[in-house]
This record gives structure tokens, C-alpha cells and sequence, in this order.
């Protein structure tokens, strides 16, 4: 059979030869233009590096840049159902699915950014700052309560309209066996066993000291920030020990104005997101 | 050891060009069929049309890109179902798997797209510039005349076309074709439609007008893959040397010690690849089985039985060397390796025919909102939240009944509804957050974790789906 010659580089070793099957040239030519590309793609766009940067490139491209005009092209896609949340009264939002859908989505980004640090991502509060997904409220649940809590805040220095209330350090006030019968009066609202004797006497110190802000049977009351301490849930503990401590010392829970610091939609947007959380009133 | 030339070969070659001769015979009719076949798939199977009724696309086969929806005819496959589609890429793949180790490199030589576009290009080239001789004159031919010039530029304008129908098909697949087709006229079409189309066109033009067997020599992996595949047994296109050798010019009395060859390269001016089968199996074959018409064309008119370049399985070789029978064809495509093969192949269309036929219209997917694992409420009942994925595959709209078993004393609530009823948009997805509570007393309040699982019923034909989930009581702190 005649085989077709095939060219040899020649080279050679022990009978093995190594053909030469060549390339074909349009193969160097795609190699060449890639060369090109990429040089020409290096003075059009960052590349080299610097000591301090990378050359700019000649068409100015940055993702920064890129970055703040998307940013700018949200705004502005959403300037005017944002407009129209700022303006629409807090209670009809509900009933606008689309812009109630738009301040849910917003306001969870807003409650990420601001809220969660204390709240928590997933606003289950912690210790001393409250569970935003139970139906418990220091200071109201509606959303105009929820919307002034926001705005205004809670005993700031911030707004002159922020909430404020202060319970007084009862250690200072009560006897020891005073604040032990006492205790136990409050942990018996909420359905905890205590000794019968105790909590007699507790109630008649919780009458004289107490009732005046959360109310003859502990049920609390909004306008004052006094919490309901016959239910269930607790911004601090419902141990013996926490809740001593609390009568004792008192607490100052602080909550910053936002007011300056977001703009009127956004804070209706996260009065929304909160208020839609499961408890809202 | 080793040796050394001084003068050292080029690396690289420029292309030689082919013109392939034309041919008829059974093989060249059968790609005429095939080329009929395929491309009247890819060009007209966009424009027919399936009644899905109101809310649906009526477009038989469609990928939705931005819907996120493939339709096929009576078929709609959602994201989640992509297993679909991996199945039949792996059907493809066993497919190729069965027929290359039984007829070898047909895949190449018959229906992929490169050749198939190659064979309508060299069609047109033939058309307007004449047959090989016509062709290679012109190519010679250095002086650009005005009739050069004239046939080149019609053959151009032609290609270009028939790349501008390629790449206009493709584009149909994604988008409803008789308003994407105004849309490209009127010159409304996205920019990416009219972008896809220029690449398609420019690529079709360059690989079937110019790079053709480049694309196979030097481009596709496949040529490797499928050497690796084929084994003795494979039918493949061979040239009988045996009966061939040695060749030599064809007198009218035959020449003793010659064999059935004439050396008339016949074989060689038709194939598209630019190779001597003559020179035994080759990467560059891509088994279109040309040389075989032309070849048999030369042994009807010289008196010779055909046959000379055949499709063969190289084991026959001994016996046919000795004038035995060969095997016969069928023992050699059933083979052990091909019956595997097949089984395989049977084994995963059965397996999606069955996944198809046991596909749910409505789903659900239940994600525990754990953050918190769980919420009290004042009246110290436990709440545990948890994000329901509703689907709907139906194309209207249809009432979804959500309910929980698991304890009797779980009650559920559905955020923005007032019943434990929502409605599902057609063809749709729909997020819904809900609350599941145990009073304060109940067994899964109290309990570390309760098995629970929830329900959807679609109200309007008692369809049922659900999903197992997990309670989390008071325990649990």
C-alpha cells in the first residue's frame, strides 16, 4: 500500500520518529490577533498595576463608577413609588399590594441595614432589646405606633419627641423582703406557681408601687412604655433573679431617633416590613 | 541516539483548498434525504404552533429565557425539572456512544451541523461556479476579471443568506417567532436578537464558506473521542486493499498481477476532506461515504464488482484476504458493547418517560424560617414561620388549600390571607409565609420537635401535594 510521505522533524529516537503535521498558518494568524486584543484590551481597560493603582484605561471604565450608576438608575426607577410611599398615609399602605409589596421589600433592606444590629437579622430582639415578631408591644403595635417608635425613637437625647419613661431603682425605695414578696407577685401574673404567703404579700407592694404604670393586674400600659407582666413574654427575663434585678436597678432600654438619618419613605417602608412581621397590631 | 536535520520543517502550512467533485450514487441520495430532513427541522420547527390556551405561549418549542420556561409541544419544564434535560443530554451521549462504536464516525459524515452547512455550501459553490475543474480554474486563475469577480460576489451573497437564515432561526427558538420576525423587519427586536443573528451569520459564513474540514481537523474534539470508540468490529468506510493492489491505469485487457484499482482518484477529486482512503483509516475522515459512489460509479463502467471502498469492519480483513465470507453485517453491529450500549439508552428514556408521567401539577417546597427556631407569643403560644413555595403548573388560575397535620392542635395562618386559602397564578410560582402556632399547653409546644407536614390542595380538581417539615416547641431554647 503506498502510504502518503509524511514529513519528519527529523528528529529521532530509538526508530521512533516524530512527524511533522504541521499547524495550520490562519492557527499563528488567531494567535497574533490575540496578542493585539489583549494589548489593545490593556490600554482600554484598568490593567497594569501600579504602586498605588492600576493604569485607568483610556475608556474610563470603573466598576465603582459602574456601581453608582446602578445605584443612581434605582433611585431613580424607583423615585416615584418611593414618592408615593412617603405620601401615602400609613394605613392605606396595606391596602395597595404593589406598594405595600415595594415597602416590605424595601423596608426589610432598611431593617438589614439599620435595625438588625440590635434586633437581630431575623428580628428576634435579644436580651433587653425587643422581639419584633411576637405580638407584645411597649409602646404600641399599630403601625403609627410602630412608625413614631421609629421615628422618634426611645429615650434619646436625639429628638425632643422621643419616647420616654423611667422606672425608678427599687432597691433604693423597697425593703429586701419587700422586693423578694414583690418578685414573686410578678412572676405569679404570668401563671408561675409561687408561694401563696409571698404573693399576698407582693400584691399589696406591687399595688402601692407599681400599678401606677403597669396597671392593677400588670397588664402594662403603651402610653408609658410599661410592659405587660402577666403575659408570656419578657424583653429581659422571666427568671427570679433577672426580674429582682430589674426591680432593683431599673432599666433604660435606648433606642436612637431615625428621623435624620432616614428619609421619610424609608421609614415607612421599615414600619411596614415591622408591622407585617407576624405581630403587628 | 538522536539525530539532527539542519534545515528545519515549517510548523506551520498554509490550507490547501478542496474542491470536491460531484457525485451521485446511493450514499449521496441518502445525504441529500438527511440535509432535507435536518435542516427543514431547525428552519421550520419554530413556527409551529400548540394551543396552551390564554395565559401560555403558543409556540410549540420554546425556551423562555426570561420566563424561565421550556416548552416542548405538550411538555413545560420548569427550572427545578432541569433533570429533563440532563437526561437527554445523556441520552445524546449514549446515543453517540451506540452508533459510533457500531457504524463509526455516521454522527460526522451525516448529521452534524458542520457538514450538513458544508454540503449546502459546496451545493452552492457548485451552482455558481461550476463542478471541481470549473472551480480550480477560477481558483488559479489570479487575474480578478469581471466574471471572477461576478460569481465570487454571488456565491458570497448567497452564503451570507443562507448564514442570515441560520442565524434568524436560531433566535426564533427563544422568543414567539411571527412577532419576533415584524419585530427584526420593523427593526423593534432587542439588540441581542439582532446580535445573536450577526454572530450566527458571520459564523455559519466563515465555517461552511471557508474553514469547512479545518473545523474538523482542528476544532472538534470529537474526531479524538470517537477513535477511542470504534473497535474492530465497527462498520466503518474502508478501501479493500486487498482487492485494490497493486493499482494501475485500467487497460482494456486486464493485466495480470494487477488489481481492481485504476488509480482514476475518483475517490480523492469528491471528498470533501482532501484524503486518499486509499491511505487506510484517517482522522480526517469524517465517513460520508462520497468516495464510495464515486467508486462504485468507476467499477460499473470498467466491468468490475463494487464494493472496492466499502462500509466494512476491519476483522473481516483475514477472512476476505483468504476469499472467505465475511461476517455478516448484523453480527457485527449486534455485538455485546452495542446491546449495552442500547440497554442504557432504553434504560434513561424510560426512566424520563416515567418522570414525566408521574409529574405533579401542583408542588410545594417548604423552607423553615429558623431564624428565630421560634417565636412566643404573649399568651404563650409557640410560633414557628416558614416560607411556602406554591407551584402552579396549570395555565389558569387556581385556589391552593394550605393545611398542617402533625397534631391536632397546630393551627395555621396564612400571612395576608383570611383563610388557609390562596390563589395561585397560572403557570406561577408563589411565595407565601406562614405561621404555624401551638398553644401554650399543646404537645408541640412544649415538645423539643414535632414532625409536622404541610398540605397544598388545589379547591378546584382535589390534587394534593406535600411536604414533611419540622416544629420546634419551647424545648428547644
Amino acid at each position: 500500500m503506498k502510504k502518503r510521505d509524511v514529513e519528519t522533524t527529523g528528529h529521532e529516537w530509538d526508530g521512533i520518529e516524530e512527524l511533522n503535521n504541521p499547524l495550520p498558518r490562519w492557527w499563528l494568524w488567531v494567535f497574533y490577533a490575540t496578542i493585539v486584543w489583549g494589548i489593545g484590551y490593556t490600554i482600554a481597560y484598568p490593567a497594569w498595576p501600579g504602586i498605588r493603582s492600576a493604569t485607568a484605561g483610556v475608556m474610563g471604565w470603573s466598576t465603582r463608577a459602574n456601581i453608582a450608576e446602578d445605584i443612581a438608575a434605582a433611585t431613580a426607577a424607583n423615585a416615584e413609588i418611593t414618592a408615593r410611599l412617603a405620601e401615602t398615609p400609613l394605613t392605606e399602605i396595606a391596602a395597595d399590594p404593589v406598594l405595600d409589596g415595594f415597602a416590605r421589600n424595601s423596608g426589610g433592606a432598611v431593617f438589614r441595614t439599620w435595625c438588625a444590629q440590635c434586633h437581630g437579622s431575623g428580628a428576634a430582639g435579644a436580651k433587653g432589646y425587643p422581639n419584633l415578631l411576637d405580638d407584645e408591644w411597649l409602646w404600641g403595635g399599630s403601625i403609627e405606633a410602630i412608625h413614631e417608635s421609629i421615628q422618634h425613637g426611645i429615650r434619646n437625647d436625639q429628638s425632643d419627641m422621643a419616647r420616654y419613661s423611667e422606672m425608678p431603682a427599687f432597691g433604693e425605695i423597697l425593703e429586701d423582703d419587700e422586693i423578694d414578696q414583690v418578685v414573686n407577685y410578678v412572676m405569679s401574673l404570668s401563671g408561675e406557681p409561687r408561694e401563696a404567703d409571698l404573693v399576698a404579700a407582693g400584691g399589696d407592694v406591687f399595688a402601692d408601687n407599681c400599678s401606677a404604670c403597669h396597671g392593677a393586674a400588670g397588664e402594662g400600659d403603651q402610653s408609658l412604655g410599661a410592659p405587660n407582666l402577666s403575659n408570656a413574654v419578657w424583653l429581659y427575663g422571666g427568671d427570679y433573679e433577672t426580674i429582682r434585678h430589674t426591680v432593683e436597678y431599673s432599666r433604660y432600654g435606648v433606642m436612637p431617633a431615625w428621623q435624620d438619618r432616614l428619609s421619610d419613605a424609608e421609614i415607612a417602608a421599615v414600619a411596614t416590613y415591622v408591622h407585617g412581621l407576624g405581630g403587628g397590631e | 541516539m538522536a539525530t539532527t536535520t539542519p534545515d528545519q520543517p515549517d510548523l506551520y502550512a498554509p490550507r490547501e483548498p478542496i474542491f470536491p467533485r460531484r457525485v451521485s450514487g446511493r450514499f449521496r441520495n441518502l445525504k441529500w434525504v438527511l440535509m432535507a430532513i435536518t435542516l427543514g427541522i431547525y428552519y421550520i420547527t419554530p413556527w409551529i404552533r400548540w394551543d396552551r390556551g390564554p395565559n401560555l405561549p403558543d409556540q410549540a418549542v420554546l425556551v423562555d429565557l426570561a420566563g424561565r420556561r421550556f416548552f416542548f409541544f405538550w411538555i413545560e419544564i420548569w427550572p427545578h425539572e432541569f433533570y429533563f434535560v440532563a437526561g437527554l443530554l445523556i441520552m445524546a451521549g449514549l446515543g453517540l456512544f451506540l452508533f459510533t462504536s457500531a457504524l463509526g464516525r455516521v454522527w460526522c459524515g451525516y448529521a452534524c451541523p458542520q457538514t450538513v452547512w458544508t454540503d449546502l455550501f459546496i451545493l452552492v459553490e457548485r451552482w455558481v461556479e461550476g463542478d471541481r475543474n470549473a472551480r480550480l480554474r477560477l481558483h488559479r486563475q489570479s487575474k480578478w476579471t469581471l466574471r471572477k469577480a461576478r460569481l465570487r460576489l454571488t456565491k458570497w451573497v448567497l452564503w451570507l443568506l443562507i448564514g442570515l437564515a441560520t442565524g434568524g432561526a436560531w433566535v426564533f427558538y427563544f422568543t414567539d417567532a411571527p412577532t419576533l420576525l415584524r419585530d427584526l423587519f420593523t427593526l423593534q427586536a432587542h439588540s441581542a436578537a439582532y446580535i445573536t443573528m450577526a454572530i450566527l451569520t458571520l459564523t455559519t459564513f466563515a465555517f461552511g464558506g471557508f474553514a469547512r474540514e479545518q473545523i474538523c481537523i482542528y476544532a472538534c474534539p470529537w474526531p479524538r473521542i470517537q477513535a477511542a470508540m470504534m473497535d474492530e468490529d465497527t462498520i466503518t468506510v474502508a478501501y479493500r486493499d486487498w482487492r485494490g493492489e497493486p493499482r494501475g491505469k485500467h487497460r482494456k485487457v486486464s493485466e495480470e498481477g494487477l488489481g481492481d484499482c485504476i488509480d482514476c482518484m475518483a475517490c480523492v477529486n469528491v471528498c470533501p476532506m482532501g484524503i486518499d482512503i486509499r491511505d487506510g483509516q484517517q482522522l480526517e475522515c469524517i465517513t460520508c461515504a462520497l468516495c464510495i459512489d464515486a467508486c462504485d460509479d468507476v467499477m460499473t463502467k470498467i466491468g468490475k464488482p463494487r464494493g472496492l471502498i466499502d462500509y466494512l469492519a476491519l476483522s473481516d480483513e483475514p477472512a476476505e484476504r483468504a476469499g472467505k465470507a465475511p461476517t455478516p453485517i448484523w453480527r457485527h453491529i449486534l455485538r455485546p458493547r452495542t446491546m449495552i450500549y442500547t440497554a442504557l439508552w432504553g434504560l434513561v428514556g424510560l426512566g424520563l418517560v416515567f418522570a414525566l408521567f408521574i409529574r405533579a401539577d401542583i408542588e410545594l417546597t417548604v423552607a423553615p424560617v429558623r431564624n428565630p427556631t421560634f417565636i412566643t407569643m404573649s399568651d404563650g403560644t409557640v410560633r414557628n414561620v416558614y416560607d411556602i413555595r406554591l407551584r402552579n403548573k396549570q395555565g389558569d388560575a387556581r385556589p391552593f388549600h394550605v393545611t398542617v397535620t402533625g397534631d391536632p392542635a397546630l393551627r395555621i395562618v396564612l400571612e395576608g390571607a383570611s383563610d388557609a386559602t390562596v390563589t395561585v397564578g397560572p403557570d406561577s410560582t408563589r411565595l407565601q409565609r406562614v405561621y404555624v402556632d401551638a398553644p401554650a399547653t399543646s404537645a408541640p409546644a412544649q415538645a423539643e420537635r414535632s414532625e409536622i407536614r404541610f398540605w397544598v390542595e388545589d379547591l378546584s380538581n382535589a390534587e394534593r401535594a406535600s411536604e414533611a417539615s419540622v416544629f420546634n416547641g419551647r424545648d428547644n431554647r
